[in-house]
């Protein structure tokens, strides 16, 4: 039988059911995976003992015959962005030294309520800026994959713990978030599927904010299915969050194995990059093949503003964080750092509490949305974005889904890209644009580069078409038949990269 | 009505306009639920929203929206159906999230108009500019320990209404004449409490000056003041220390500048108070405030009859004169009070006893017109009494501080006391007959032309009959009897 951490969700919620091992012992497993993989650095907090409370209460309830649904007893992964009541929340800043919420973010609550088992919360880049998990005031993350020679990489970011714990086998599901590519990447990097719902799906309540008209929590698994899972317990309307939709939530599960026979599939012209690795060329090719031959038929569009997305984004989401990010002041909770007049104060505890990726962002964002600059930055972001938006809703009159590469590479070595911040944005080349227009997007592993590291192909669906995001991910999924593991890894390449 | 200050180089008007700040009248703040009662105890109505707690979001309190738009119709205002809310980043202890929630280029209320009633019974008209919603701050309070300042959050996110006239005002006077105004609409309404003392309305007053018929000048803003009074101070002294710096060589200089009521001037702020680039942005969290026309006309019809229309009505109904109906409109329970005392009875009197005796009881107890201890029914019998005849005019008078003192009715009064006037003419004869004998000397004087006299007379007719006698009935027994 497969290590109970290394269990899909959907499988450890048949097992429970079945009553083939309990809620406890599934837990108590992952809790003796989390401590032996510690050197992943995947985790800033663990909390085996809410673990085993809530494991033994789901044990209770399916005793009686109230267990809550397929995610009761399931043991996850918390990325440390959402405020968890009672439990230490540091957004992987040191400025939130200390800070335990006194609140449940509404995402991570909706989880608790369907029975889900928190194991701890994970690292991720401060204030989720970043796109290697190397930004985290609790250090780097290491992905589950070696690269040549046993070369530590990184798990990609910022949702780089949540993905390193279900890649690395310590939990079978965690939560992320997805600002410009932040579950997305990541799940590329570690070799998992990786989604990021449509803007407004899951509620903002609870979860520290970064750039607030594009953050998004989504699910980290190791399937198509348990991601379909996760987000059916994870999303929601929310009075408390303006930005949410007030839509019910579908049965994601709806269209899994329902193949995709007559979908239509656009592949965007634009997002062949020169420079691209030939490899994620070849994937990409190799994944249109997928789904034509499984009855889909591949249509070229175009998406004429997508060169200007990631400029665009990097204008709109700093200038959000610098905005956002101006309460963490040592006035009221976290890092004080004393100072001779409040000025001063600000200055100690915001300088010694910021990591210099923040800083940069906060400078950036103030920069942009400064009098005399506002409108030559922040205005035309916005009138880019609008127009990203457009380009996303005409190809959608052709086409169901869109099918794109996730990254423009497989996982690099923590230290790579450390000096040049513009080297390490473009890691979100093609997560970014449908970030910006609020589309839901995928990543489903699909394949190996040269250097037997994990691929993965990236799908994104009209607003609010979660059901069809699945379904194509699931015939993607199922045509790649991605079964590598990291130090497991086969002598030969698989998919497209031979 | 003009008001210019003279100088060397001729005389200068003064241009100012007002930015009112009116706290909305409501059971929770504009994004959170938390309670905004007045004088609770320092951070007891913080919510987590307030507080500005990691991943915490406004949520738009639709109440304060309804309260914002029927302001806006109250001051005949267009109502913008989509307006948005900004950001205002400024960094100090007692904003916790680092930015204000306002907004900003698209507010919610448009251009407006005033009118203002003029002392002289003549009416101006002052342009609204615009009228838009945002959060207030928390307070910081400097004097609690030698060292350190404390934060007092009750305030932060509390609903305010920012109501800005265009630059029509000519006169100390006139501003203090329109903040009344404001004041009054936004109590007719219900929208604002208009109390200055507890901080639920205060104004920022931008002065500048100018030769007649020139363009504007620089002008400066006067921050935060809060009392009429101390807004026409303000404007008279910063209108004279512009005209000083001009005649004497000197630029005024665009900024901010504060009110010290202890020594009646204005002084600048420090730079770091008010140099700020605000970084405005709309709000990530709110979306756009969108508004249906239903809505809207559904809260025009919850707007009540308005002071304006009420003066005129009470002009045209009861003949009153532009002043009167003026004074009476200014306060809604007063020009209720006054309503319900006139209705079927001698408009005039009316004014009299309302805008007279009662003001001035009123006053003299410290109550407001809603607490009188003479309800407008019972100051109509009262009225009733001396119409008909019951009693004097002088006897109603005492009459009604009676009913002040002990909120008995007027009849009862008269009853009990025996106070009813003596309009039997025999019976007056008799004490007219007695008083003649009693004073044949001064029957004598009257009898040779000392008209005067006669007045003294009836003085004593009325001691005799302690004041109970019909006086024009004495009068005319006394001219009777002593002439020829």
């Amino acid at each position: 039988m497969t290590a109970f951490p290394e269990l899909s969700i959907a499988a450890a919620g048949k097992g429970l059911e079945a009553g083939d091992f309990t809620a406890e012992e599934l837990t108590r497993a992952c809790i003796e995976a989390l401590e032996s993989g510690r050197d992943l650095n995947a985790f800033i907090t663990e909390t085996p003992d809410i673990a085993l409370d809530r494991a033994k209460a789901s044990d209770a309830r399916r005793a009686d015959g109230r267990a809550a649904g397929p995610m009761d007893g399931i043991p996850i992964a918390i990325k440390d962005l959402f405020c968890t009541e009672g439990v230490l929340t540091t957004a992987g800043s040191h400025i939130l030294d200390g800070f335990t919420p006194a609140y449940e973010s509404t995402v991570s609550a909706n989880l608790k309520d369907s029975g889900a088992v928190m194991l701890g919360k994970t690292n991720l880049d401060e204030f989720a800026m970043g796109s290697a998990n190397v930004t985290s005031y609790y250090g780097p993350v290491k992905n589950p994959w070696k690269g040549p020679g046993g070369k530590d990489l990184v798990p990609g970011g910022s949702s780089g713990g949540s993905a390193a714990a279900v890649a690395g086998g310590l939990c079978p599901g965690a939560i992320g978030t997805d600002t410009g590519g932040s579950i997305r990447q990541p799940a590329s990097f570690c070799g998992i599927v990786g989604m990021k719902p449509t803007y407004g799906r899951c509620s903002r309540w609870g979860i520290v904010a970064f750039a607030s008209s594009l953050d998004q929590a989504g699910p980290l698994t190791r399937t198509v299915e348990d991601a379909a899972i996760m987000l059916g317990a994870m999303a929601g309307h929310d009075a408390k969050d303006s930005t949410s939709a007030p839509i019910d939530v579908a049965d994601f599960s709806a269209g899994l194995g329902e193949g995709v026979k007559g979908m239509k599939v656009g592949i965007p012209k634009e997002y062949t990059l020169d420079g691209m690795p030939a490899e994620v060329e070849a994937l990409w090719r190799q994944g249109m093949d997928w789904l034509k031959g499984q009855g889909a038929e591949c249509i070229d569009v175009s998406l004429p503003h997508t060169k200007y997305a990631l400029p665009a984004y990097y204008i709109v989401a700093p200038a959000e964080a610098s905005s956002n990010l101006a309460r963490y002041d040592g006035v009221r909770y976290g890092l004080r750092v004393e100072g001779s007049t409040l000025d001063d104060m600000y200055e100690a505890t915001r300088g010694e509490g910021f990591g210099d990726e923040v800083r940069r962002r906060v400078l950036i964002g103030t920069y942009v949305l400064s009098a005399g600059y506002y409108d030559a930055y922040y205005r035309q972001a916005q009138k880019v974005r609008t127009l990203i938006a457009r380009d996303f809703t005409e190809a959608f009159e052709q086409v169901d889904v869109l099918l794109t590469p996730t990254a423009p590479s497989a996982a690099f070595a923590i230290g790579e890209k450390m000096d040049d911040p513009v080297a390490m944005y473009l890691n979100d080349v093609f997560t970014v644009p449908a970030s910006m227009a609020g589309l839901p997007a995928i990543s489903v592993p699909a394949g190996l580069d040269g250097d037997g590291l994990p691929l993965g192909l990236h799908l994104i669906a009209k607003p609010f078409d979660e059901v069809t995001l699945f379904r194509a991910a699931s015939a993607l999924e199922q045509a790649a038949g991605f079964d590598a593991k990291p130090g497991a890894r086969p002598s030969t390449p698989q998919g497209g990269a031979s | 009505m003009t008001y210019l200050i003279s100088g060397e180089s001729g005389d200068w008007e003064v241009v100012i306009g007002l930015e009112i700040h009116a706290q909305i009248v409501s059971e929770a703040k504009l994004f959170s639920g938390a309670a905004t009662a007045f004088g609770a105890a320092p951070n007891t109505q913080v919510s987590l929203v307030d507080a500005a707690m990691p991943g915490m979001l406004p949520v738009i309190n639709e109440h304060c929206v309804a309260q914002a738009v029927k302001t806006g119709l109250g001051l005949k205002a267009k109502i913008n159906l989509h307006s948005v809310f900004e950001r205002k980043n400024y960094f100090y202890a007692d904003l916790p999230q680092g930015y204000q929630i306002s907004q900003y280029a698209e507010p919610i209320v448009g251009e407006g108009t005033v009118i203002l009633d003029m002392p002289d019974g003549e009416t101006r008209e002052i342009g609204i500019e615009r009228l838009h919603m945002e959060q207030d701050a928390g307070k910081s309070l400097h004097d609690q320990d030698p060292k350190r300042s404390f934060i007092d959050l009750n305030r932060s996110g509390i609903a305010l209404m920012e109501i800005v006239s265009k630059p029509d005002l000519r006169t100390p006077e006139e501003a203090g004449i329109y903040l009344r105004k404001i004041r009054t609409i936004l109590r007719y309404l219900h929208t604002c409490d208009g109390n200055m003392e507890e901080g639920s309305m205060r104004a920022d007053v931008n002065v500048s000056v100018r030769h007649p018929g020139e363009d504007l000048r620089t002008r400066t803003e006067i921050k935060n003041v809060n009392s009429v009074r101390f807004v026409m101070q303000a404007i008279e002294y910063e209108a004279e220390r512009q005209v000083e710096a001009y005649e004497s060589g000197e630029d005024v200089v665009q900024e901010t500048r504060q009110f010290d009521s202890t020594k009646g001037e204005t002084r600048p702020m420090r730079a770091k108070e008010f140099a700020h680039d605000y970084r405005y942005f709309p709000d990530p969290d709110l979306l756009p405030l969108v508004l249906s026309q239903d809505l809207v006309d559904h809260i025009a019809t919850l707007i009540p009859e308005m002071p304006d229309e009420i003066k005129q009505r009470f002009m045209a109904d009861f003949g009153l004169s532009a002043n009167d109906s003026g004074v009476l409109v200014a306060d809604m329970d007063t020009a209720d009070y006054f309503e319900e005392v006139a209705n079927g009875r001698d408009p005039k009197q009316a004014v009299n006893w309302v805008t007279g005796n009662l003001f001035g009881a009123l006053k003299k107890a410290g109550l407001p017109i809603a607490e009188s201890p003479v309800p407008p029914e019972s100051l109509g019998e009262l009225l009733d009494l001396v119409e008909d005849g019951t009693i004097s005019g002088r006897m109603a008078k005492e009459v009604f501080e009676e009913m002040m003192a002990t909120g008995k009715d007027a009849a009862d009064i008269v009853e009990e006391q025996g106070l009813e006037q003596i309009t039997d003419g025999a019976e007056i004869e008799a004490f007219v007959d007695r008083v003649i004998a009693e004073n044949q000397d001064q029957a004598a004087d009257v009898r040779n032309g000392k008209e005067k006299t006669i007045g003294w007379f009836v003085g004593q007719v009325m001691q005799a009959t302690g004041g109970k006698a019909n006086p024009k009935m004495v009068n005319e027994l006394l001219r009777k009897k002593l002439s020829g």
